[in-house]
């Protein structure tokens, strides 16, 4: 059986997924606090991802259940993030070998 | 228990049909196999963010990484899967020779890409001594989480350009471009293709730019 649905506007889609990169580039200069510039770029790599999925993988033709299984790795993800937090508020280190101290003059 | 009922109690032979893609058994297979693959990703992208943030002095990703040349790499595959879907619609049509066309330039795309990633990793490494066990910018991990996330998305181009290529001789040499299922095929190999451009675009954002 065929899953028979209208194709979608491809460049379209593509066009979209320029634009969007184009914004990406463009925010990362925005002479706001890091945290927003970060928040945006995660926002807009998601609508781009989005889009692939949707139009060119034709997720949005598909059934439901396969669209939850697809979804399933970013939502377990995000809860990884999520459970990894403690380690990462509970020692903030540096992760490059200390440059060698000057020796006293006395242990010379 | 009598032949006529054993005959009907096809207990435990799988459908004909699969449930979730009806074209094929095949395209399910390759949308479990994608989510196991995203969950890869998926756990080196958090591992990356956990030792991003847990360190003091990771480098600005932006100032080493050269932001442009990624963008252009960006930029490519996602041609690439433009040309894809249409390789894919030629396909459905029978159109042959639009299929080889654009297939043969999603894969160039591809190979274009590593190019590009051979020539990134080569600059970092001679040029800005960016290794996978150190740097001279901050964080040693910042080499090691960029070369481990980069090579592992690079493998999987690497292998899709593989996979279109078989894709495409199996089409044109071994003669199943005219048979009933062959544009199931091209679909099942167009699902792996937007999911490497996809992880990309996820890729692109959490190494270079954030």
């Amino acid at each position: 059986m065929e899953n028979v649905h209208k194709e979608p506007n491809y460049m379209a889609v593509f066009y979209w997924l320029g634009v969007l990169t184009i914004a990406e580039l463009v925010v990362i200069y925005l002479p706001i606090s890091k945290l927003v510039i970060g928040a945006l770029l995660i926002l807009l790599a998601l609508s781009k991802a989005s889009l692939v999925a949707l139009y060119y993988m034709h997720l949005k033709f598909e059934k439901r259940t396969l669209g939850i299984i697809a979804l399933t790795p970013l939502i377990i993800c995000s809860l990884l993030v999520f459970s990894l937090l403690p380690d990462l508020t509970a020692v903030h280190h540096r992760t490059r070998a200390a440059a060698p101290q000057a020796v006293p003059a006395e242990h010379k | 228990m009598n032949e006529a009922t054993l005959t009907h109690a096809h207990v435990g032979v799988e459908p004909a049909e699969s449930p979730l893609t009806p074209e094929s058994w095949g395209k399910l297979g390759m949308w479990i196999f994608l989510a196991g693959d995203a969950m890869s990703f998926g756990t080196l992208l958090a591992g990356y963010g956990a030792i991003r943030a847990g360190s003091a002095d990771w480098p600005v990703p932006s100032q080493v990484l050269g932001i442009q040349l990624t963008a252009l790499m960006t930029f490519l595959l996602i041609c690439s899967s433009v040309t894809m879907v249409k390789a894919l619609s030629a396909s459905k049509r029978g159109d042959r020779k639009a299929f080889t066309k654009f297939i043969l330039m999603t894969i160039a795309g591809g190979t274009l890409f590593l190019g590009m990633q051979a020539y990134e990793w080569t600059h970092l490494i001679y040029g800005k001594h960016v290794t996978f066990t150190s740097n001279p910018y901050g964080a040693w991990l910042f080499g090691t989480t960029f070369f481990a996330i980069t090579g592992f998305h690079g493998a999987h181009v690497t292998g899709g350009v593989l996979y279109l290529s078989v894709v495409l001789l199996l089409g044109l040499i071994a003669g199943k471009f005219s048979q009933k299922n062959f544009p199931n095929i091209v679909e099942i190999a167009a699902l792996y293709w937007h999911f490497v451009d996809l992880v990309w675009i996820l890729v692109f954002t959490f190494v270079y730019l954030i």
